[in-house]
This record gives structure tokens, sequence and C-alpha cells, in this order.
């Protein structure tokens, strides 16, 4: 079942869904990248709550005027007017008044859905038959999607792609540093709400597949998992819109396969999943590398202070570092060095001593800062200036009775 | 309108509209303070996932069980974003945005796997709550509330929101000084000896309570609302906190009130029939109020520091 989903042969319905979150995906992973990297991912979650009075209203307006109130390109018209103004208002907010970002973004959210569900109600009653559907744009709904919807979605995606890639440059020097994108000449006002309206676009084009709630999920989660892989600008914009793909591929094939799976949270699930596993496997930012790294760290501590006792003559109780020597043959099982046990604690002890000097030295004072204790010289110092600290050192020395 | 029909049918929900908008704004202003206004959002968002589990667990809709579940998704929500933040060096803002949303996902997830058709419960409910339902039947004018007989038959929320607002007005209260000074500067709390973290993380499960009991009985639209617009709009009318605080109670029952009346009353001014949302259009009203103070309120411009957030 779930393979016959994946590979589309569920159906007319299924295979709609399926292009069309995968695309959703894309768009938004791509999209929600620039909005991470300027640290205002919440900014969408206003966004998308602002569309529904938007939605709500377009449904009166065609209702009234005779129409069919459930025209797809109608109500996403609406919504994305009614998007625009909760972000205009959100940036008024936060330019003209003292109130800060995060209180804006929750006094837009929080109003206009409050709005949106007084003219709800207001339809409710209005009457008028088919209002059914407006529900669903709360956490989307799939079942009925027509042919002429996945187009909708799918050219709006598409779109809101080719939109992206045209302002690409301009939009990551905004989302890296505004300061100095301002002091090349770049209107960043501007272009903030130009990304803005890119978040606004990719939202309207969701609101039927994953529903204003949950839209938000795909534009945070998979750029927040494509961080953890890269640490290049261009790459995370690109796995980030991979992740979102795959996610809305996967999850709208799994929704398919089995009865009561709604696909939006479905989808959201998924892309949490890819995130979860990044969070933990990811090769340098990733919990699992992180730990690894802390006991590698431990180990070189531990090894490096075990040869700085051996050499000084001292016993060693700590269980970690009598371990860390025997396993690698360095002291037999009674705690007594062996051959090169002492070989390499004397030289541990001699690079203390080369490293003292360098560090006393002003000619070394670059050298010098790199000092955490574990360096190996070799890897700072050439071997002609070992071999000049060693002769400051100087040789053994024959010990008289 | 007489007695005989606000009493049952007006003044609880109005009440209970009060209190709970009171005990969400009063967190509140230190939370919009803090920069940490969308910490209510978050909290709305995951109560629905703890209500369902709760409800998976018992089998039945009652009040504790849901209460605790509700507090409990709360509390998980906020170790989550604490534990991405901290572990995948993620700013605040992105980690709140992957835990609410997986966790509401999750409870939408749940909630359509089980058979809920029975009870009710489903997110339209959560979303916006049903204001409008709680009324209290057994009154039959003002002398109902003299009479022990009646006053048995109030609905629960109501003596549940009252309890909820005196456990918050008794937080600000007994933590005000210290709650003020760590809210303008941390740094000079934990020199005098406050334990900023731990009372930031006070805040944060107070303002979780007041949630959670608020979004029992009016949904979270209200509770979002609640806790950012009254005090937002205060911020522009006083430099004090004081004053801040005592404008956005006002702010919170002038929103709550006004709204109600509207929803209830304002369709059949306009020559409708039916009333539409209560919570939707207190909402609606709170937000109307942050508007005219953003306009024309005396302190609402930035003082001194770059606009830069």
């Amino acid at each position: 079942m779930l393979w016959d989903a994946l590979t589309l042969q569920l159906g007319y319905n299924a295979t709609l869904v399926a292009i069309g979150a995968t695309l959703l995906g894309i768009a938004a992973g791509v999209t929600g990248t620039f909005l991470f990297l300027r640290k205002r991912a919440l900014v969408s979650d206003a966004i998308s709550h602002a569309t529904l009075p938007g939605v709500c209203l377009a449904f009166m307006v065609m209702a009234a005027l005779g129409g069919d109130g459930r025209n797809l390109i109608g109500l996403l018209a609406g919504s994305a007017l009614s998007a625009w103004v909760g972000l205009l208002c959100m940036n008024w907010l936060t330019s003209r008044t003292r109130l800060a970002e995060d209180a804006a973004i929750g006094s837009v959210l929080s109003v206009f859905f409050g709005f949106g569900v007084v003219l709800l109600t207001v339809i409710q009653t209005m009457g008028v038959g088919r209002q059914a559907g407006l529900e669903g744009f709360l956490l989307g709904s799939t079942a009925g999607m027509l042919w002429a919807d996945a187009m909708v979605i799918a050219a709006g995606g598409a779109a809101t792609l080719a939109l992206v890639m045209l302002i690409r440059r301009p939009m990551m020097l905004v989302a890296f540093d505004p300061e100095y994108a301002a002091a090349r000449g770049l209107p960043v006002g501007r272009i903030d709400l130009a990304m803005m309206g890119l978040v606004m676009a990719v939202t309207v084009v969701g609101l039927k597949i994953v529903g204003l709630i949950l839209i938000v999920a795909l534009l945070i989660i998979p750029p927040v998992t494509a961080r953890f892989w890269t640490e290049r600008s261009d790459h995370v914009v690109l796995i980030s819109g991979f992740a979102g793909g795959l996610a809305g591929y996967l999850g709208a094939a799994l929704s398919a396969s089995a009865p009561n799976l709604p696909t939006g949270p479905i989808i959201v699930l998924v892309s949490f999943a890819f995130f979860a596993l990044s969070l933990f496997l990811a090769p340098v930012r990733g919990v699992l590398a992180a730990v690894l790294r802390h006991i590698r760290f431990q180990r070189r501590v531990h090894m490096r202070q075990g040869l700085l006792a051996l050499a000084q003559g001292q016993t060693i109780y700590e269980p970690l570092t009598l371990r860390l020597l025997r396993r690698a043959g360095l002291v037999r099982p009674d705690g007594v060095p062996t051959e090169t046990g002492k070989a390499r604690s004397a030289k541990a002890l001699r690079d203390e001593k080369r490293w003292e000097l360098v560090r006393a030295d002003q000619a070394h004072e670059a050298t010098a800062a790199l000092y955490d204790g574990l360096r190996d010289i070799e890897t700072v110092l050439t071997r002609d200036q070992i071999a000049e600290i060693d002769r400051r050192i100087g040789g053994p020395q024959e010990v008289r009775p | 309108m007489s007695g005989a029909e606000f009493v049952p049918l007006s003044l609880t929900p109005l009440l209970i509209g009060i209190f709970a908008a009171v005990a969400c704004a009063l967190p509140g202003n230190f939370l919009v303070l803090r920069k940490q206004a969308l910490i209510g959002d978050a909290i709305s968002h995951v109560v629905l996932p703890g209500i369902v589990v709760a409800f998976l667990l018992t089998g039945v809709i009652a009040a504790w069980p849901m209460m605790l579940g509700a507090a409990g998704a709360a509390i998980l929500a906020v170790v989550l974003i604490e534990a991405i933040r901290r572990l995948g060096k993620i700013e605040p803002g992105a980690a709140m945005g992957v835990v609410f949303t997986a966790m509401f996902a999750g409870g939408v997830l749940l909630l359509e796997q089980t058979d809920t058709s029975t009870v009710h419960l489903d997110v339209e409910h959560a979303l916006y709550g049903n204001l409008e339902s709680l009324i209290w039947l057994d009154a039959s004018g003002w002398s109902s509330l003299l009479d022990p007989e009646a006053l048995a038959g109030l609905p629960v929320e109501l003596p549940r929101m009252g309890v909820t607002l005196l456990l918050v007005i008794l937080f600000t209260w007994l933590l005000w000084r210290p709650l003020k000074i760590s809210t303008f500067d941390e740094g000079y709390a934990r020199t005098i000896g406050i334990r900023t973290n731990l009372l930031g993380l006070a805040l944060v499960v107070m303002a979780a309570i007041a949630a959670v009991a608020a979004f029992d009985a009016v949904g979270s639209i209200i509770v979002i609302a609640m806790f950012i617009c009254p005090p937002a709009a205060a911020r522009m009318m006083t430099n004090r906190l004081e004053r801040q605080i005592a404008w956005s109670v006002v702010f919170a029952v002038a929103s709550a009130v006004s709204g109600y009346v509207l929803a209830g009353y304002g369709p059949l001014w306009l020559g409708g029939t039916d009333a539409v949302s209560a919570a939707g259009m207190i909402a609606t009203m709170s937000g109307l109020i942050l508007a005219l103070t953003a306009r024309f309120g005396p302190c609402r411009s930035r003082t001194g520091a770059p606009s830069q957030a």
C-alpha cells in the first residue's frame, strides 16, 4: 500500500496531492531559509494566521455576487490581500511604535485570526449552503482536490520559486548583514518586504494542502534541518528545498496509504522526523557528533596527563587514565610503564618543557597563543625551530654523587 | 434587558470572559516587556496534544485530567524549546516554531486517529472555545446570586477561572519586586541575589496555568490575544510599570465586555438573527484598542534607542 502510494499508483487524487505537496515543500523550504537566516522565522506565523479573514471575506463577496463561493483562485486572492494587510500592520507596529517584533507578531496573529473566526460564524449564519469547505483552510483538506486546484498550487509554487531565485542574492545579503547591505545602497526595507511577500505567497499556496496553522512548520522546520548539515548559505537553501520537497512527497504518500491520516499534519511530522534525525546525527553540529567530540577530547586530556604523571614517576590512580594507557600498551596491568610508555612519557615531558620556553619567549607570541595543553608542538613549529628550543633546554647531564 | 434574562444567559459568560482576559493580561505584561510574548502563542498550540493525550488515557472528557494533560504538554514544550535551542544552537524563535507546530500536528493526528465522534472534542472547539454555552440555567434573576441552591448550578468554569485569576494576582503581588527588577535589568537582579532563571521559569509556568485554565473555558484564540494585546496597548499609555498593569487590566476588561456584547447583540442591531463568535469578537476588540493606542497613545513612540530590534 505504502509502496503504491510512493510510486503514485494510488489513484488520481492521491497523485495530484503528492505532486502539489512536493512542489509546495520545495518552495516553502527555499523561501523559509531566508526568513530563518534573517532570524524572523515566526513572522510567518503572523502572516499565515492573517489569511483567515481574507478567505472569509472573499467567500462572502463571491457568494454575494452570486458566484461559487468556493472558487480557489478567489479565496487565495482574498487571503493574500488580508495577509498583506496584516504584514503592513506588523511592519507599522514595529517601526512606528515602541513594540518589539514579537509583540507585533502576536497581536497581528491573534487579532486577525479572531476576526476571521467572527467572519466564519457570520458565514455559518448566512445560510449559504456550501460553506462547509472553509474550515478546511484551518488544517488543510486534500480530499476533494481538483485538477484546477492542483494547477493553481503548482503554478503558484513554481512562480514563487522563480522569484526567490531572481532576488536571492540581495535577500541573502540582507539576511546576513543588514547594515552592510544598507551601506552598499540596497533598499533593505523593500527587500525585507519582498521576502515577506514571498513567504506570504507560499502561505497562500499552501492553504489548501496543509492549512494556515501548520504552513508555518513547512517554512521553519526544513531550513533549521538544513542548517545542521552545512555552513554555506547556498547549500542551506538547496538542502532545505530538498528536505521540504521530500517531506511533502513522503507525507502525502503516507497519508494516502491509510485512512484517517490527514495530509497536513503528516507532512509536518515527517518534516519534524527529518529535523530530529539531523539534530542527533548531523556530522558537525549534531548532538552525536558533539558527544563524540567531547569523549575524544576527554581521552586526549587523560592520556596527556597520564603520560606526564608517568614521566615524573607518580602513581596513577584514576581509572579512566589507567585504562587508556593500558589499552595503548603504555603501562602494564600493575601500573608500571612499558618501554614504549617510558619513551612516550619522556617525549611528553620534553614537549611540555619546549612549550614552556615557547610561551615565555616574546618572539613566539603568536605560536604561544595556540597552546592548550594538548597540541603537539610539531604541528606548530618547524624542525629547525624545535632544534633551536632544544638547544636552549640542553641535553641530559651527568649526575655526580 | 431584565435581570431574569441577563443573569442566566449572559452574566456567567461575561464574568468568565473578564476573568480569563485579566488572568492572561497580568503575566502578559511581563512577557511583553521581556520579549517573550510568543510563549503564549506556543503554549496555546501545544495545549491541543495535551488534552487529546489526557482524553486517550482516561477515556472521558473531564476537566482535571485535561488540565493536567494541557499543563504537562505546555511544560514539555518549554523544555523541548530550551533543549533544541541549546543542543542545536538555534535561535529561540525558530526553535519555538519547530516545537509547537510539530506538537500541534501530533495533536491533530491523534485526534483524527481516535474515535471522538461521541464526545465533544475537536480542533475548532480548541481554537475558539465556546463562551456562549457557559450559561447558568438554574438562575432566575438577580436574586439567584444569594440563593445557594441556584449557585450550586453555576458552570464549573466560573469558579475555576476565578481561582486561577486569584492565583495569578497572588503570584504577581508576592513576586512584584523581583519580577519588576529582573524584567528591566536582569544583570542587576542577579547581583542582588535574585535567581532570575528560576523566576523566568516561574513566570512561564504561571502563564501556562493561566493559558490552560482560560483555554478550557474560552479557547486558545482569546488566550493569545489577551497575553499580548492589552499589555501592548497599555505600553503605549505610560512609562510606569504600575500604571501599565492597571491600564492592561482596564483594556482586558473593556475588550471582554465590549466583545461579548457586540458578539451577542451586534448582529441583532444590524438586523441579523444569530450571534457571532464571542471569543473572536473579544480578540478583535482588543486589536481595535491596540490600534487606537498605537495611533494616539501618549507614550507610543520609541525614545532614545534606535528602531532596530
